[in-house]
């Protein structure tokens, strides 16, 4: 279906589908930003930069809350229809999706705390690329909202699988280290636990992409959702 | 209201080919509509789109209007209800019309309902014609209101309740489908939401269709809604689907107000 671009009657009803909208994106650049410099706070070592984030995080949760706000204004008021009724429960379900990708940076920035207590390990090295891989799907994500593009909603769909990739190798990865030597298990799990909320975060961006979808489709994605994460059965390995 | 399962069996009422004339001027095209059994089917369309048209086609009640021409065929249980040898009193006693405005005949309230089985024959004695009075009050959810006042005329009741006893008077001929042309425009809110209660209650026993000009209110009674535009019928689906995902877009520029 065409994307219903000509304008209500009504000429306010637009204005706040607008606001709506770039309310998202501020919440989305904000989200961004806040994995971005909680990944930097780890490789650099940046104790600074990891308070600031925990501390940012009360902003990302206060649009949220205007987001609710707004939306919930519309539907009582607006009475809205079709793509205008899909537009709001889209906005509240990405809305809630982007605050918890928030809620994860801020558990990266404070974890990246405790591991500045220990020495480095060397798979910290893995931590940008699996990252930025993340930060790429939420940035792309956020322009197939702005631009309401179903091509590169589904492409970003698609991506989840080499984030989860990635995770299966650093999960794998840390393990070996830990089993080595023993002294590494803090900052291991730590890593993992960073590891495992980055991969988190792909899987957000994915439900992001699925509500994008349904917000200019007005179906649901039908393709069998992309898994690569087969680590809740790894059984370690092999003793040999 | 919950989407009913799909709808297997016959549909009620069927139009197919429909055509529709006023002198020269057409006033439908080619429309094609199944009305399903025992559902609540809304048709929704701007001024002049021919929604009440096709309504009034379903009894013949456009037979009234001289220049009014219609083609194609409208069907009850099968049956062609334009053929020659169909008798139009008895089509509109099984397919009975609400009007916008309540017009209550201008008798006591009791006769309002007693008048149908009367001329009809459908009751032998009194205490038979008491017992239809007083269920079809029932039924139209009016007899709490009207039971001390059975005397009184009709006019005297508020538009709700005229309304109501409107619907209470198509009960006892036993219609097996009811049309309503915008049953609650002249109502408020409290009136309007007695009527949709009623509507629900009724589309167990009853076919209803239901010309609407509020789009929450063909969201609220309905579990199929038509679209009309410019005469045709645009689009038919399940009621949830029509409000959600539209197939066609002259349908979601209607429902959210961006026409024009």
């Amino acid at each position: 279906m065409d994307k219903g671009k000509t304008d209500h009657i009504v000429s306010a009803y637009d204005q706040e589908l607008a606001e709506l909208s770039s309310m998202i994106l501020r919440m989305g650049g904000l989200a961004e930003a806040q994995l971005a410099s909680a990944i930097k706070a780890i490789t650099t070592r940046d104790g600074e930069l990891a308070e600031r984030v925990v501390a940012a995080d009360a902003k990302v949760d206060a649009l949220e809350a205007e987001v609710d706000e707004h939306a919930t204004r519309m539907l009582a008021l607006r009475q809205p229809m079709a793509v205008d009724l899909r537009a709001i429960v889209a906005g509240l379900k990405l809305s809630a999706d982007l605050e918890r990708i928030a809620d994860y940076a801020k558990n990266i920035a404070k974890r990246s705390l405790a591991l500045n207590q220990n020495p480095t390990l060397p798979a910290v090295h893995a931590v940008p690329r699996i990252g930025g891989l993340a930060q790429r799907m939420i940035s792309d994500v956020l322009d197939a909202y702005a631009r309401r593009d179903v091509p590169m909603a589904i492409e970003v769909w698609h991506r989840d699988e080499d984030v989860d990739q990635l995770y299966n190798s650093l999960f794998r990865e840390l393990l070996t280290y830990m089993m080595e030597d023993a002294r590494t298990i803090t900052s291991g799990t730590h890593l993992m636990f960073v590891a495992k909320n980055i991969e988190r975060v792909g899987d957000l961006a994915t439900n992001m992409a699925e509500t994008i979808y349904f917000l200019i489709e007005g179906k649901t994605l039908e393709e069998r959702r992309p898994k690569g994460d087969d680590t809740s059965s790894y059984a370690g390995p092999d003793q040999g | 209201m919950n989407a009913p399962a799909p709808v297997m069996a016959a549909p009620k009422m069927a139009a197919r080919n429909v055509d529709v004339f006023y002198g020269d001027k057409q006033a439908l095209f080619d429309v094609e509509l199944d009305i399903p059994t025992n559902r609540v089917t809304a048709l929704i369309g701007p001024s002049g789109c021919g929604k009440s048209t096709f309504l009034r086609c379903l009894n013949r009640m456009n037979d009234v209007v001289d220049i009014c021409r219609v083609r194609g065929s409208i069907t009850l249980d099968g049956e062609d209800i334009y053929a020659s040898s169909l008798d139009v009193v008895q089509l509109r006693a099984r397919v009975g019309m609400v009007f916008q405005k309540p017009n209550p005949f201008p008798k006591s309230i009791y006769d309002n309902v007693a008048y149908g089985p009367r001329i009809h024959g459908l009751a032998g004695d009194k205490q038979t014609l008491d017992g239809i009075v007083e269920d079809s009050l029932q039924k139209a959810g009016l007899w709490e209101e009207a039971k001390d006042r059975l005397a009184q005329p009709g006019t005297g009741l508020s538009g709700g309740q005229q309304q109501r006893l409107c619907i209470a008077r198509a009960n006892p001929v036993n219609p097996e489908v009811v049309l309503m042309d915008e049953p609650c425009s002249a109502l408020d809110p409290i009136a309007t939401a007695r009527i949709e209660e009623l509507i629900d209650e009724l589309s167990a026993n009853y076919t209803i269709v239901i010309v609407t000009h509020s789009m929450q209110q063909a969201a609220r009674v309905s579990n199929y809604t038509a679209f009309f535009h410019l005469g045709k019928l645009v689009e038919r689906d399940e009621t949830a689907t029509i409000f959600t995902s539209p197939s066609d877009q002259r349908t979601q520029d209607y429902i959210t107000g961006r026409f024009g």
